[in-house]
């Protein structure tokens, strides 16, 4: 199919497409209505089980089992991305140069990076109660560790970041959240129902099983993108090909 | 217009789409798919909004305060995550294909190899 032909069929698609979709929209309730069965309801379970952040209630209670299938899409495309970046037997290894940085951002760097591991990890353990939880937290988290490869260089990160026991850590994150899914089958009632002490309302212990999931979450996330980024930083700077090399040659 | 944020989540889908059929370079396909997926984001969020609402977390505002849709935000936090790790593994196979192949242009893969 030529270039020109696809083009006439994807016009004709997306013209059918859009027409249809602008069709469907004049059928869904107004934006901004006051009907939300399901927000309704997801608002009133969640005051029930005392847990402060509608959303983490959501995720981590009402449709916890959902999160897990989520976690696990997670979980797999970050073991597929490790087995697509490995070196191959043509590359080998080389040690990137140290490089220099300016004074001020190295400055930087050391000033922010406890301050964004305490932001990341505050967002973690408050996800009961604020907006936040395990999802953004990790992120954060795993973010603060990367501002030692802008400030300080790569040597530095590597030292500071054992590989072996993020990917370990990873692996943890999603057992756990596993197995505290099974705690609710051991204590008589059904997978990833929410079986502890629901405390009191807006206190950081609130929630029952939101909490310790959302740690789990977070756990998972964190290394998740720490092990997601080592090996693309590693496929930037140490792995080279040969073939590369000879095609340029 | 009280059916604006429904269309401008449609365009969004649309122009992704058409990047990603019209694409010539693979890294910019992934960031097409990911503009294509930034669209059920603007969805999810019309679909639960509601006028004079505030957000649902009640640990600063009473438990009677009439709040947007809970549901449809938890759907688009596992959305943008997933979104996010699914883009690295799409971003891993186009790092495997520029080695094996030499380009990332997906008109010049179609001949097969081996």
């Amino acid at each position: 199919m030529t270039r020109r032909v696809r083009l006439w069929v994807l016009a004709a698609g997306l013209l059918a497409t859009a027409a249809l979709y602008a069709a469907a929209c004049t059928q869904l309730p107004g934006f901004g209505g006051s009907w939300h069965p399901y927000g309704d309801r997801a608002v009133r379970a969640a005051l029930q089980q005392r847990t402060a952040n509608t959303v983490s209630s959501v995720n981590f209670d009402l449709r916890a089992f959902d999160t897990l299938g989520e976690e696990s899409v997670l979980f797999a495309s970050v073991l597929g991305t490790v087995v697509l970046l490995r070196r191959t037997r043509d590359e080998k290894r080389v040690a990137p140069e140290p490089v220099r940085v300016p004074a001020a951002l190295r400055r930087y760097g050391r000033l922010m990076l406890p301050v964004t591991l305490l932001i990341g990890l505050y967002v973690i353990a408050h996800g009961q109660l604020s907006p936040g939880g395990g999802f953004q937290g990790g992120v954060v988290a795993a973010t603060s560790l990367h501002l030692l490869y802008i400030a300080v260089d790569y040597p530095a990160l590597e030292r500071f970041r054992p590989l072996g026991l993020y990917e370990l850590a990873d692996g943890a994150g999603e057992a756990a959240y596993v197995l505290l899914g099974a705690a609710g089958l051991i204590a008589g009632s059904a997978y990833l129902a929410n079986v502890l002490p629901l405390g009191t309302f807006n206190t950081l212990s609130s929630g029952g099983t939101v909490p310790l999931l959302n740690a789990a979450v977070g756990i998972e996330v964190t290394s998740a993108v720490v092990v997601l980024l080592a090996h693309f930083l590693a496929q930037a700077l140490e792995i080279e090909g040969e073939r590369e090399e000879d095609r340029s040659a | 217009m009280s059916l604006l944020p429904y269309l401008i989540a449609g365009w969004i889908f649309l122009a992704g789409v058409y990047g990603i059929a019209t694409s010539r370079n693979l890294i910019h396909a992934v960031g097409c798919l990911a503009v294509t997926q930034s669209s059920t984001y603007v969805l999810l969020l019309s679909v639960g909004y509601r006028k004079g609402a505030t957000a649902p977390v009640f640990s600063d505002a009473p438990t009677s305060a009439t709040v947007v849709d809970p549901v449809v935000q938890a759907l688009a936090l596992t959305d943008v995550v997933v979104g996010a790790t699914v883009t690295a593994l799409l971003l891993a196979l186009v790092v495997q294909t520029a080695k094996r192949h030499g380009t990332i242009d997906p008109d010049e893969l179609s001949g097969l190899k081996g």
